[in-house]
């Protein structure tokens, strides 16, 4: 694909193009996730049809309506589906759009894709990032319109984020499309983000919310409320953004947080509120049950399929929500139910029952079926007496007589179901066997994800006609796995998940799952009251000790613990493979942002791991610990300098420091003075911050003030000497 | 209506030396000339209040309060007042009393309100909602003087405006995390569960707790039985009352369901929908049901309880004295903004000055000025926004601006006072200047001494 030659060609054009700024889009064609798999391992999740359109259309015909010019496809998994695809589409020969593809296969997650566009120069202006799955029919011109406001006023405005009301579920708490329950808090007045949490942690049922935000803001909102629709206005420099920090991969995980959370750079995200248009993401199995009904039932109008859009067929609506093709061969005797789309040269038989459910094209339905609910794609096959609850039937599949599937079940592409053989509920087929090295771990699970995809896209291009037989004949197919006649694998269900299978299927929540919930939930409840239960007295709250924090202190106090055995990980690693200040500071920076800490708690737990290897290194020996600490301090210095930019973190490492020193290591209580005296002759401790640490400690009882007291000399000492330099000054 | 009015008196506020002294403890503090208790007993009249008990700190104080009611309000109200030992904490006050609480409702009132928000209003929005709590939250009066409102003043104001962290419900009518006092120097920390059951918590921090709260008797009572550690009410029994209104521990067993309902009723309707898509077969009826109830929906497992707040419309005035700067602040209000707390009907030239007080020849009395009984004035001075008291004495060539100065002060020739709190009992020799200091009872300022921003108090015998 030329992609490098347009970008090329691209740029020569960029005069006039600034000067009538056109709007640019950036559509990943690839989710970076496996939820949609075994799909996903024959056909790109963009391809896949959202009511016998593939979503890709949509998501092109909104950007086309909504104003933008040019379109960069991002292809990554199965790229040459996409790209033939597009090619072979009108989209390409439209005027005033341009649909340009941009393939890689490397890329492993959404990071590394905007960072290979930026390298290839092609946005220059705001722009519209969204994935390939977004289905929407909103009107971006205010949103734009803020966006370039604010821009104007602040550069630091660098994204704009577009949400939509939609409350989760009190009792799985997650929102109708399946997705997890959001945390957002969002100024009042400037719609300003301030804070994000996806992924919920369940068990801690505390938000922390930095004392700064009410500072500066006298009124934010706090959400529970709103779906992220995941449609971001961009400036270019969220680009480089990605750039110059390359350990962003995920979009809201490590870019919305990291932005949020750092604030020295001090950019800004904001929101827009969509009410009354629709925008909605296929993120899983249940959001695409939740969007096919809402376009069957029209919310996304014009994106309905009575609409002549990009890519679909004409169907004729009728009452109760049945849209019908024009050649259908529809026994007298088959009922076809309210809010069913049945698509062109399909057959039905006698007697079969059709209701709420999707039949694509030159499907051929036998007799006494009954379909429910259900995603039928094209060329499925389905013989008689078959009963269909809540599946999706992929393209070819054959479903043979008698048949039986149960609520949740995805069939892969050309699946074959044996003679009255029931699949159980909840199991996903494909001729394909399931990878082995199924990782826990999410970034694995990128890397593993996209190279797997490449793999099968090569075996799949090769020989379409092939496929079917091939990969079978290969590995020597179990019969049995389908009942008779039936061909493909049974993918388990990885560990784990087996109890949270329902949420995310395209099966409604079965009553007996909520109920369960809903048992559980109390628990987690009176756990969370007694925390809150634990109330210090008002003298100790006016007092300004940390005593009050009683209720929060458990689950922090376990959440520092294990940070500090992270950093002390990292850093031992770095002392035994002799790895590079920058590369140990990049780690620990990356563990910051997933512990959500600040940089003095980064200071604090190198300066502990500093001590504690300086510690295990000398044995014992009180005078080898001394001079092994200062070489140890004096070798890493950098390190532990680069988290200590300003006081408040120098403050924090002497009083870590004290800790060290009365609880986990008394060794180095004889030596305080000297260490201290160290940190301060390396000029990783200026005096200010012992002075001011003195100070702090004067209102202390006795029993904290052992160090000081230790110490006393050398500050004395200390004084003496900025006194001096002050009167050097004045004279 | 069936309220019984709690007023909290306090004794004699650590943050008010050296105005407040054993013989003037910080209720009859004068905010124009009269005691600052009155404001809020006349309040309380205006809504048909009437059975009011008095809370002091201290037997001597509750003496002084008790003869200064009798005297001013024989008759008009029924005032009890009782004392409690000192350093009890409010919530500690509250306990001592309790067994003089009958009434259903309690509204707690504190003696340094100055307000012209009815409290029939927290109390009919306490009884509408069927709340365990309702607290009134009023907009952040602007403090500081306006006429000294030099950069440095500002930026203390500014800094000084934060007095509470609260979350409200969109609706505005319910409590759903409050931080006041040293929380909100911290991070804020909020309950995931209250949120999820609300959607949408704002959170500000333009809102000031105004100390006037209905509470429901039994739930009262109940907290302050079982927490014994609880001192404050503004700080440990409301902060904990709204931390567990989704498990409410304060209702009695045998109380009706209808009045535990909780804030879940607000916007769930969407909620409601919601449910009755993915519960299609339950017969679930509310939200409210399903959150307090077990899945089988016969047991109810929870109880909540309501904590809802009271915002008056920001035209109207509420100022609580506890700060020095907040005593200048509603005493240049009263005679000025919100003149018509003070009672008195203001002249063509917007001041008040007693038939009985005596004016010297070109001294001039500015706009927002009172001038109290009986107090006399020399040549050539002028008054700009100040409260002077009864039977004051003042020489020549005074000046005096953005000051209050109590009863009985004696002001020779030749000073200078700005935007300082005199005493009674004071005298000020010739030609001393006093700026931004606060002047205790019966002290002598000495011929031309100049001070500034300076607290002068007689030395304990």
């Amino acid at each position: 694909m030329g992609a490098q030659r347009k970008g090329a060609s691209r740029v020569s054009d960029d005069h006039e193009e600034l000067a009538r700024v056109s709007l640019q889009a950036v559509l990943l064609a690839d989710s970076f996730t496996t939820k949609f798999r075994p799909i996903t391992l024959e056909r790109p999740k963009v391809l896949l049809p959202l009511v016998n359109v593939p979503m890709i259309n949509y998501t092109l015909s909104w950007l086309e309506s909504a104003g933008v010019e040019e379109v960069f496809v991002f292809c990554c998994a199965n790229s040459k589906q996409v790209i033939d695809y597009l090619e072979n589409s009108d989209w390409v020969s439209l005027p005033d759009f341009a649909v340009r593809t941009i393939e890689s296969h490397n890329s492993i997650s959404a990071g590394d894709a905007l960072r290979l566009i930026y390298e290839r120069n092609v946005i220059h202006g705001d722009f519209v990032l969204i994935t390939g799955d977004t289905i929407s029919n909103m009107s971006l011109t205010q949103a734009l319109q803020e966006h370039k406001e604010r821009k104007k006023k602040d550069s630091n405005a660098v994204m704009t984020m577009v949400v939509k009301r939609s409350k989760p579920s009190p009792i799985t708490h997650q929102s109708r499309l399946g997705t997890d329950e959001l945390f957002m808090a969002i100024d009042h007045n400037t719609k300003q983000l301030v804070y994000y949490e996806d992924r919920v942690d369940y068990s801690k049922g505390i938000i922390h919310l930095d004392k700064s935000l009410i500072m500066d803001n006298s009124s934010i909102s706090l959400h529970n409320d709103m779906q992220d629709c995941y449609i971001d206005i961009c400036s270019p420099e969220v680009l480089s953004l990605f750039t110059d920090n390359f350990d962003y991969q995920h979009l809201r995980r490590h870019f919305v947080k990291g932005l949020l959370l750092d604030d020295i750079m001090g950019y800004k995200i904001y929101t827009h509120e969509i009410c009354s248009s629709y925008a909605a993401r296929i993120d899983n199995y249940r959001s695409y049950d939740t969007v096919s009904k809402d376009i069957i039932q029209r919310w996304t109008y014009p994106l309905v399929p009575d609409v002549k859009f990009f890519g679909n067929s004409t169907y004729k609506l009728e009452r109760q929500g049945m849209y019908r093709a024009s050649e259908i061969l529809q026994a007298r005797s088959a009922q076809v139910g309210p809010f069913t789309v049945i698509g062109d040269n399909s057959k039905i038989g006698d007697n079969t029952k059709i209701t709420n459910s999707i039949i694509g094209h030159g499907c051929s339905i036998g007799s006494n079926v009954k379909i429910e609910g259900s995603y039928i794609w094209d060329n499925v096959t389905i013989e008689d007496g078959c009963k269909i609850s809540n599946a999706i039937v992929c393209d070819g599949v054959v479903i043979k007589s008698g048949a039986e599937l149960e609520p949740g079940v995805i069939l892969s592409f050309k699946v074959v179901v044996g003679d009255q053989f029931t699949v159980p509920s909840y199991s996903k087929v494909s001729l394909f066997e399931q990878p082995t090295n199924q990782d826990s771990d999410e970034e694995l699970e990128y890397a593993d994800n996209s190279s797997g995809i490449v793999e099968f896209a090569d075996t799949t291009d090769k020989s379409n006609s092939a496929l079917m037989s091939n990969p079978l004949e290969m590995q020597g197919w179990p019969a049995s796995e389908l009942g008779k006649g039936g061909l493909g694998y049974v993918w388990s269900i990885c560990e784990g998940s087996v109890e949270e299978e329902w949420r995310h299927s395209v099966a409604p929540i079965p009553a007996d799952k909520l109920e369960k919930v809903l048992h559980k939930a109390p628990d987690d409840e009176v756990e969370l009251t007694q925390d809150a239960n634990v109330l210090p007295p008002s003298g100790e709250l006016k007092s300004d000790s940390y005593v009050s924090d009683g209720d929060d202190n458990e689950s922090s106090r376990d959440d520092s613990i294990h940070f500090e055995k992270e950093v002390e990980a990292t850093f031992l690693r770095a002392v035994h493979e002799n790895i590079e200040v920058a590369n140990v500071i990049l780690e620990v920076n990356s563990l910051r942002l997933s512990f959500n800490k600040v940089a003095s708690d980064c200071a604090g737990a190198i300066f502990y791991s500093l001590m504690n290897f300086a510690l295990d290194s000398s044995r014992g020996s009180s005078s080898e610990l001394l001079k092994n600490t200062t070489s140890i301090i004096t070798k890493w210095k950098k390190l532990l300098k680069y988290y200590l930019t300003d006081l408040d973190e120098e403050i924090e490492v002497i009083l870590k420091f004290e800790e060290i020193c009365l609880e986990s290591a008394k060794e180095f209580t004889p030596h305080f003075t000297k260490i201290l005296w160290q940190l301060y002759d390396q000029e990783i401790i200026q005096e200010e911050a012992i002075l001011k640490w003195d100070a702090e400690k004067k209102e202390a009882d006795d029993s904290d003030k052992l160090f000081v007291k230790q110490a006393e000399k050398f500050i004395e000492w200390l004084k003496v000497a900025s006194e001096e330099e002050e009167e050097e000054e004045e004279e | 209506m069936d309220f019984q009015v709690v007023v909290l008196a306090g004794g004699t506020s650590k943050n008010l030396v050296p105005l407040v002294s054993k013989e003037l403890p910080k209720a009859l503090l004068p905010v124009a000339n009269r005691p600052v208790l009155s404001y809020v007993l006349e309040l309380l009249e205006l809504s048909n209040l009437k059975d009011i008990i008095v809370v002091a700190e201290g037997e001597d104080v509750a003496l002084r309060i008790g003869s200064w009611i009798s005297g001013a309000y024989d008759e008009r109200l029924r005032v009890e007042v009782t004392s409690v030992p000192e350093d009890v904490g409010t919530a500690g006050a509250l306990r001592a009393i309790s067994r003089h609480l009958t009434a259903n409702d309690i509204l707690v009132v504190s003696g340094d309100l100055v307000s012209d928000v009815p409290p029939g209003a927290v109390a009919a929005t306490h009884r509408r909602n069927g709340a365990v709590v309702t607290a009134m939250l009023c907009s952040v009066p602007v403090s500081g003087s306006s006429e000294s409102g030099s950069a440095g003043g500002k930026d203390k104001t500014k800094k000084a405006v934060i007095h509470n962290i609260v979350g409200l419900d969109p609706t505005k009518q319910f409590l759903l995390y409050i931080a006041s006092g040293a929380e909100i120097e911290k991070d804020y920390k909020i309950q995931k569960s209250i949120l999820r059951a609300v959607g949408q918590m704002d959170i500000r921090a333009d809102l000031m707790d105004a100390y006037m709260y209905a509470f429901k008797r039994s739930a009262l009572q109940k907290v302050l039985d079982q927490k014994d550690t609880f001192r404050s009410l503004r700080q440990d029994v409301l902060p904990y009352l709204v931390r567990s209104q989704l498990r409410s521990e304060v209702l009695l067993n045998g109380t009706p369901r209808t009045e535990e309902n909780g804030l879940e009723k607000v916007g769930s309707h969407k909620i409601q929908v919601l449910l009755s898509q993915i519960l299609s077969n339950s017969s679930a009826t509310s939200f409210h049901d399903l959150y307090a109830s077990g899945a089988d929906g016969s047991i109810p497992v929870r109880k909540t309880h309501k904590c809802c707040v009271y915002i008056p419309p920001s035209s109207n005035y509420c100022a609580r004295l506890f700060s020095i700067q907040s005593y200048s602040d509603i005493n240049r209000d009263v005679i000025g903004e919100a003149s018509h707390l003070s009672g008195y009907s203001f002249s063509a030239q917007n001041n008040i000055i007693h038939p009985s007080a005596q004016l010297g020849s070109k001294t001039t009395v500015g706009p927002h000025c009172m001038l109290g009984e009986g107090s006399q004035m020399g040549d050539k001075c002028s008054v700009k926004r100040s409260v002077i008291g009864r039977h004051c004495r003042i020489g020549s060539n005074v000046k005096i601006a953005n000051s209050v100065v109590m009863d009985h002060v004696t002001i020779a020739d030749g000073c200078s006072i700005q935007g300082s709190v005199i005493c009674s009992n004071v005298q000020l020799q010739e030609r001393a200047v006093l700026r931004d200091c606060q002047v205790g009872a019966g002290f002598v300022v000495t011929a031309a001494c100049e001070y500034k921003g300076e607290a002068l108090a007689r030395k304990e015998k």
